[in-house]
């Protein structure tokens, strides 16, 4: 089945990494490098799975996943949240604002690609 | 019995004295006040009243006017049963503040005026020569009487020097137990216990003088009395205009008279033995009197011929009793001389604290700050005693020894009467103000000297036969004035000094607005009884002295050792530890009135108020006065200072907690940043390297990953350095390598090394080889690390089509200000602050490396070496300025 993810990462060499273990096991991936437009972006693409990093220039991942609950069309897409802070209160801050899953990082390559199945089967 | 003898018991009787006066003084300075607390003590040293005027003079009096004498105990004995309600107000005053002698008390309920303490002083003194006089000519007489009966026919020396010995050993001994020191409140133990022995020794001797005369010569009580009988003084009848008025002027004697005073209120240690001496006082009076009538009955039976005035001695010695004479001779000898040492010592104590040492302080305010106080206190004490002496020695001269002795005696109660209206209006009356007590003061005296005092200077007075020579031929008395010819000229003297003095007090006090210490003083003397009056507090409000400069002089004018421990004791009042306590008003005014007894009210305030730049009294000092809100105020001033307290308690735990949560917030955030630092790398090292382990990869791939694997390592460890480096920095504890270096070769090695900064562009650096011919002395390896991070910035952000990098140098002082400037779009405003701030790389810019620590560590590598780095403003592109001193100076 192809699946198509949307993923917001400022970090150029992470979002290679992601792109090519994702894109390995058949996920069409797109990465963007900042925050800015990424509203318009998931309403353009419709993906079935976004991946967002918590710290980004311009309109910090929280705000987005924000927005994307807000709008009806979004407010059941999967976003799986990424943040290299490893700090609890940004993961509370997540749950509160409705994300599917949670990862720090640096993480490990198969538990990436076990989360990102579970959320492309659930959705 | 012989001249020598005489002398010998009058140089052993003063021995006695003294031995005695001292050995109470070694007591009391050991703590003890045991002897003070005797309880007669202090009835026996106010009979003081009695003196050589009552012993000798009181016979004459009864010789010439029957029991009119009795009018003199009656005055005091009235006002002493009556204690409660004058004098137990006027020693409550004396000790709460400190009073330290009639003139003080006047001058400190009216504002610590010193005029005022001035007049009274010069009424005190004025009317009290002639009384010191009459003492030295009675001593004078006494001696001559003996003279006179002595077989062997020795001739008396002349009566001048006599009593210019008497006065110079009464001056020797004044000085000696009278300033021995300056305490607080103006008591001598050794003198009161001196001058009590003396009262014994004078009740004693007309005691026993009396049971002689009544036992002895007149046969018995019964024939005694039989004799007065017989006398034309039993068809005498009182005058009831005249009764009246020596009743009242003893009365108001006993309050006044400057050495009453001085025993009564000043020497008063214990409020109780006021209520004892309430009894004992007038049982002494009783006693003193009681053989007064039959001694001057028999005298005149059996020496018609002798000076009525002198029969307690001349009784004894016609009959040959000369050891009865001789106790007579020194109950008169003590009569006169403890009137005139305590009388001394009240008037030195008004002279020196209200005209010398004031005159001093408004002459040498400097000196009088810095000098020791104290001695000069006590120097003005001496010069004032022997002053007071001299001018009774000279007044004995001057009136050539008048024969009657009431008479003087009744000049001098006249005179201090005067004072009593503004005494009593100062105590009891607080629209009383001082405008009227110096109107009335003043007014009354002038006639009382007009009256009776000038005439004393002429021919002897007598007291029934006032008049002749009263209205001098200057002195044009309306006599008649309002029909009161036919009044007796003593009464008449008296009703219109008093109605003089009264009439213009009440006026004067009813037409005159009282000042703002002066209603604050009246409050509280009025008041005296309501103990929590904070009226006198509120002369002081927070000023501008130092608690030190205060101390300074407190110990000049109390002791180093009272004041030290006084101030200790303030302080640990206020719940301070060390000597120097807040300076409340609460505080000062204590100070005021601890200083106030050893150089009297109104110079303790002058030399305060000279500390606080002359600032009295505030205006909101007057608005509280005029509002007689005095406790209110004091009330809510304690609430506000509490509340100031709590407030300013309240802020500093805010502005604490927000410092604390700062800091932590400051913290976490750092924590969060460095977290974020190193796993973003780390996060691409642990995903290649997974994906490398897998194998199966093509070999360009392989490349691919491994370079970013690599590249991914540097940026961590360059981030690892440069916290370590900005540790050691932000520590101090960084070493600086010092040496020499040309300025241009430092840029010149700053930029070859940033050269490799990526992205590697061709980029226009402008410099001014000239302007870099500067040597400096400084860490040259740190420097170029400052150049290198900010020609890599200028690569790294610089927007600019054709980037260009101006490197100006300039020297300005000691200081070499070296600017780099680019044309690209700048630093926006609002981040121009925080980009040397640890992680501040701006959000916006295309992620070029670097954590965000390069300008943080500019930051601290120019506080190391002495100098700034700031961000130029208003330059078009990105401008940052280094100012590096030209020589480092200590190795911070």
């Amino acid at each position: 089945m192809a699946g198509h993810i949307l993923l917001i990462e400022d970090e150029p060499n992470i979002a290679e990494a992601i792109r090519f273990l994702l894109g390995r096991d058949g996920w069409q991936v797109t990465v963007l490098a900042t925050g800015q437009g990424a509203i318009e972006q998931i309403a353009v693409l419709r993906p079935h799975l976004v991946i967002l990093d918590l710290m980004l220039p311009v309109c910090s991942g929280l705000q987005i996943l924000t927005d994307i609950r807000a709008a009806a069309a979004t407010k059941d897409l999967p976003v799986l949240m990424l943040t290299a802070k490893g700090q609890e209160r940004d993961r509370e801050a997540a749950v509160a604002a409705g994300v599917s899953a949670f990862m720090t990082k640096p993480f490990d390559n198969s538990e990436m690609r076990a989360a990102v199945r579970a959320l492309m089967g659930a959705a | 019995m012989s001249f020598n003898l005489l002398v010998l018991s009058c140089l052993l009787y003063v021995a006695l004295l003294f031995v005695l006066a001292a050995w109470a003084e070694g007591r009391a300075s050991m703590g003890g006040t045991r002897i003070l607390r005797a309880p007669l003590i202090y009835p026996l040293s106010l009979s003081i009243y009695c003196t050589a005027w009552t012993f000798y003079g009181a016979v004459g009096y009864a010789a010439r006017s029957g029991l009119e004498f009795v009018t003199i105990y009656l005055g005091p004995t009235l006002v002493f049963i009556g204690w409660w309600v004058i004098l137990r107000k006027l020693v409550r005053i004396g000790r709460v503040h400190r009073v330290t002698s009639i003139a003080d008390l006047i001058s400190s309920r009216f504002g610590k005026s010193n005029l005022l303490g001035v007049t009274v002083t010069l009424i005190a003194v004025t009317a009290s020569t002639p009384y010191i006089a009459l003492q030295l000519q009675s001593v004078t007489q006494s001696f001559a009487v003996f003279a006179s009966d002595t077989p062997q026919g020795w001739a008396l020396p002349n009566g001048g020097a006599t009593a210019a010995w008497v006065a110079g050993g009464l001056a020797l001994f004044t000085i000696l137990f009278g300033t021995r020191n300056l305490a607080s409140n103006e008591q001598h133990h050794g003198i009161v216990t001196a001058i009590a022995f003396e009262a014994a020794v004078k009740l004693a001797a007309l005691l026993a003088v009396g049971i002689f005369v009544v036992w002895g010569l007149g046969g018995g009580p019964s024939a005694v009395a039989d004799k007065i009988a017989g006398l034309d003084l039993a068809s005498w009848r009182p005058d009831a205009s005249r009764w009246t008025a020596l009743i009242f002027v003893s009365a108001a004697a006993i309050i006044t008279l400057p050495r009453m005073f001085h025993v009564m209120v000043v020497e008063n240690i214990d409020s109780a033995h006021l209520a004892r001496a309430s009894w004992a006082f007038p049982a002494y009076l009783f006693l003193m009197s009681l053989f007064i009538l039959p001694i001057a009955v028999v005298g005149m039976e059996r020496l018609p011929a002798a000076n009525p005035d002198m029969l307690v001695l001349t009784l004894p010695l016609s009959e040959g009793q000369g050891a009865l004479a001789m106790l007579a001779f020194l109950g008169g000898f003590s009569s006169a001389t403890s009137m005139v040492i305590v009388e001394t010592i009240a008037l030195a104590t008004m002279i020196s604290n209200h005209i010398i040492m004031p005159a001093w302080l408004r002459l040498r305010p400097k000196a009088a700050m810095r000098s020791d106080l104290r001695a000069w206190v006590l120097r003005a004490r001496r010069l004032s005693i022997v002053a007071v002496l001299g001018l009774g020695l000279e007044y004995f001269r001057l009136s050539g020894g008048s024969s009657n002795l009431a008479a003087m005696g009744l000049i001098a109660f006249v005179g201090m009467a005067q004072v009593l209206p503004a005494v009593l209006g100062g105590i009891f009356w607080r629209g009383a103000t001082g405008v009227g007590a110096m109107l009335g003061m003043v007014a009354g005296i002038a006639v009382w000297a007009g009256l009776l005092f000038l005439p004393s200077f002429g021919a002897a007075i007598d007291p029934t036969g006032m008049g002749k020579d009263l209205f001098g031929p200057s002195w044009t008395w309306p006599a008649s004035f309002f029909g009161t010819a036919g009044m007796d000229p003593l009464v008449h003297a008296i009703f219109w000094s008093m109605l003089a003095n009264v009439t213009l007090f009440i006026l004067g006090s009813l037409l005159t607005f009282p000042g703002p210490v002066e209603r604050v003083q009246g409050a509280a003397f009025v008041n005296v009884f309501d103990q929590d009056i904070a009226a006198d507090r509120l002369g002081w409000v927070q000023g501008q002295a130092e608690p030190e400069a205060l101390l300074a002089m407190a110990q000049r004018i109390i002791g180093e050792d009272a004041a030290i421990s006084l101030f200790e004791e303030a302080a640990r009042a206020q719940g301070k530890g060390g000597f120097l306590p807040d300076l409340t008003s609460d505080f000062l005014s204590m100070l005021e009135r601890r200083m106030a007894g050893s150089v009297g009210a109104a110079t303790a305030h002058a030399m305060i108020s000279q500390l606080f730049g002359r600032a009295m009294v505030t205006v909101e000092d007057l608005m509280a006065v005029a509002n007689e809100t005095v406790q209110i105020l004091e009330y809510s001033t304690r609430l506000e200072s509490q509340q100031a307290e709590v407030t300013r308690t309240a802020r500093a735990l805010r502005e604490a907690n927000e410092k604390l949560t700062a800091i932590s917030v400051q913290k976490d955030a750092f924590l969060g940043q460095i977290s974020h630092e190193l796993r973003t790398p780390m996060t691409s090292i642990r995903a290649f390297s997974e994906i490398l382990t897998e194998g199966d990869l093509p070999a360009e791939k392989v490349v691919e990953f491994g370079a970013v694997i690599h590249a991914e390592a540097l940026r961590l460890t360059r981030l690892l350095d440069d916290l370590l480096d900005l540790s050691v920095l932000e520590n101090g504890s960084v070493q600086l390598n010092i040496g020499t270096a040309n300025l241009g070769a430092l840029i010149d090695r700053a930029l070859a090394a940033a050269s490799q900064t990526r992205p590697e562009r061709s980029f226009d650096i402008q410099r001014s080889a000239a302007q870099e011919e500067i040597y400096l002395r400084t860490d040259e390896g740190r420097l170029v690390q400052v150049f290198i991070n900010l020609i890599s910035n200028a690569r790294k952000y610089c927007d600019a089509q054709n980037p260009v990098l101006r490197i100006a140098v300039r020297q300005k002082g000691a200081k070499v200000l070296v600017d780099f400037i680019d044309n690209g779009a700048g630093i926006p405003k609002d981040q121009q602050g925080i980009i040397f701030e640890k992680f501040a790389r701006l959000s916006d810019t295309a992620t070029v490396g670097g954590a965000g620590l390069g300008l943080a560590i500019c930051r601290e590598v120019m506080a190391n070496l002495g100098g700034t780095i700031s961000y130029l403003p208003g330059q078009k592109g990105a401008a940052f300025r280094v100012s590096v001193p030209l020589r480092i100076g200590r190795a911070p």
